[in-house]
């Protein structure tokens, strides 16, 4: 084999052997960390920087003034640097009762979805790797779909369908069930309809994933020894599962609990989550550092369920 | 199979309830998207006066125009650092760093939307105390984040197919006498190039559909087409709205179909060739 690249290297190799070496190792040491600099820089200056600054601010005191807090680092009269760390923001979260009661009904509102969303989501998933060939894909493309639509506007079509004037009014009093439109649109039944129809797909697809990798021959046996359907599932698919469902469950839980746009346009004034507070104590109220510490906290409700997703998608890779 | 009569009806009828409950909301939008009467749900007679309506604002094209340029943009970048990145966790094996980095690449993925938006805007404003940049909020600042969470997308696609690869090629190449740029280039850009694609369509929709992170870090002027469809439907419901929606689901079944069609047709071929194959085999 003729290697040029080698016969070159070897000539100079000859005038000066250990400085070619290190200068062409370094060349392919350099390559490399280009490669990892430019979006490392990237991410360190604009996803964790910006974090810290929330963190700093959320810690700073609140001021009527541009931008509405007081610095942190200042220096003292006497040239002593101060630094002043206000905790006061977190204590009021805590004390103020509406904070607390958002939270919680955040983390309400997405449980019971993502709950809804596997009651649903599990079976249509089962159906989908079960169906024959040509079905199967077919089946697979109408739950992706949905993801190259607009979030907002599949949001928007729910309020066409929940509205007091909207579709399902209209058919029940055409049908004479009611008198009177019901309130749909603008209450907590709507948020968990929205949350349920917009991330649906997210519980489907993770699930379908783990299910199409099981082996059938581990049903078929459970059943040939005996196994009644109802204890095959129990004792052999639903086990088998478990990763897709928990994967599928945190996709839907973790972007649910901090939702902006669902509470905005379906819930109205009438339901309190967490995402719509933080905008409006940062839009309306303009107060930073509540904004900040309301974003920490949610960050510190989230992270051991985001740190779960992080272990369970690092596993898969693995695989 | 045995015994799966009953349960296969359960199933099909979830199936049924799921894709319905899926797509009948976007039937509907896309029927009332013709209605006459400026009431959405009330029925006035066929027309598609919304759509001249939707045509003729030129606020709605200023803001197509602006989404479809961040979204170009933000796809191009996004693709080219989520594929080094990709390539570096995949590729690279242990490097100064390594844990942090990867925490940077997945955390963007399962970040509420609020904090991502609202970090970023607190950044924005902070640099611009500092060193006068950015001077307004706008095209730039919104790219920038759109590309900040993009590339993340971006990196997991190009990590999952990289670590489902074998390096043979690569070391082949490279017992060959490449140089390590070359094989990057000749073999693995290749290899990974159907996953750039995806990667490059996938930050092209994300950026399109992004209202939460473009409304903090956008500047007076730069109005997004979600931003204005937000601000519209935040008030009820509005035909030229359905008009909208109706066009991009138009869109989007069209190139659904035709990826589909292109897809089942490579497939048959393959098949061909896999049979032709073990025939001469």
């Amino acid at each position: 084999m003729i290697n040029t690249n080698q016969v070159g290297n070897s000539e100079l190799v000859a005038a000066g052997p250990a400085i070619i070496k290190r200068l062409s190792r370094s060349l392919q040491h350099r390559w490399k960390s280009i490669v990892i600099f430019i979006p490392y820089f990237w991410l360190f200056l604009f996803f964790l920087t910006p974090f810290f600054i929330v963190f700093k601010i959320s810690l700073a005191e609140p001021a009527i003034a541009s931008p509405p807090f007081l610095p942190m680092i200042e220096w003292a009269d006497e040239g002593i640097l101060r630094i002043k760390l206000v905790f006061e923001n977190f204590v009021y979260l805590w004390e103020d009762d509406l904070y607390f009661k958002t939270y919680l009904n955040s983390l309400k509102i997405s449980s019971i979805s993502t709950l809804l969303c596997l009651l649903l989501g599990y079976p249509m998933a089962y159906a989908i790797v079960r169906a024959r060939h040509p079905y199967k894909h077919i089946l697979l493309m109408f739950i992706i779909l949905p993801f190259w639509i607009p979030f907002l506007l599949r949001v928007y079509s729910l309020m066409g369908l929940l509205a007091d004037r909207g579709t399902i009014n209209n058919l029940l009093i055409y049908l004479g069930f009611i008198d009177e439109p019901i309130r749909l649109l603008y209450a907590p039944f709507a948020v968990y309809v929205g949350i349920v129809y917009t991330y649906l797909p997210f519980m489907i697809l993770p699930l379908y994933a783990n299910m199409e990798k099981l082996d059938a021959s581990l049903r078929e046996a459970a059943a040939d020894l005996g196994a009644r359907p109802v204890a095959t599932f129990i004792t052999v698919t639903l086990p088998l599962t478990t990763p897709g469902i928990i994967a599928g469950s945190l996709l839907v839980f973790i972007p649910a609990t901090g939702e902006f746009i669902i509470p905005d346009l379906l819930g109205g004034g009438n339901v309190l989550m967490i995402g719509r507070l933080l905008w409006d104590e940062f839009t309306a109220n303009h107060d930073w550092p509540v904004a900040s510490a309301v974003a920490i906290i949610l960050c510190i409700v989230l992270v051991l369920p985001m740190m779960l997703y992080q272990r369970t998608q690092g596993k898969q890779v693995e695989d | 199979m045995h015994n799966t009569g009953q349960r296969s009806r359960f199933l099909i009828t979830v199936t049924c309830f799921g894709l319905a409950f899926l797509y009948i909301p976007m039937a509907l939008l896309v029927f009332y998207s013709f209605n006459y009467s400026k009431i959405v749900p009330v029925w006035g007679g066929f027309s598609t006066r919304w759509y001249t309506k939707l045509f003729e604002s030129e606020e709605v094209w200023s803001a197509v125009i602006l989404s479809f340029k961040i979204a170009t943009v933000t796809a191009c970048f996004a693709t080219l650092m989520g594929t080094l990145a990709g390539l570096a966790l995949v590729r690279f094996g242990q490097f100064k760093g390594r844990t942090l980095f990867t925490g940077m690449i997945t955390a963007p993925l399962v970040m509420p939307e609020v904090i991502t938006g609202l970090s970023l805007l607190l950044l924005f404003i902070t640099l611009g105390d500092l060193i006068g940049w950015p001077e307004r909020r706008g095209f730039t600042t919104i790219t920038i984040a759109h590309i900040t969470f993009s590339m993340a997308y971006v990196a997991i696609i190009i990590q999952s197919r990289l670590a489902g690869m074998a390096q043979d090629l690569e070391e082949a190449a490279q017992d060959l006498g490449a140089k390590p740029f070359r094989v990057l280039i000749d073999i693995t850009v290749p290899l990974i190039a159907p996953g750039m694609v995806a990667g490059w369509l996938l930050s092209f929709t994300l950026s399109l559909d992004d209202l939460v992170i473009a409304s903090f870090v956008t500047g007076p002027g730069a109005v997004t087409l979600p931003i204005l469809i937000y601000s519209r439907v935040r008030l009820g419901l509005r035909p030229d709205i359905n008009a909208l929606a109706t066009i991009f689901i138009i869109v989007v079944a069209t190139a659904a179909f035709v990826a589909w069609w292109i897809m089942l047709r490579q497939q048959k071929k393959r098949e061909l060739e896999m049979q032709m194959s073990s025939e001469e085999g």
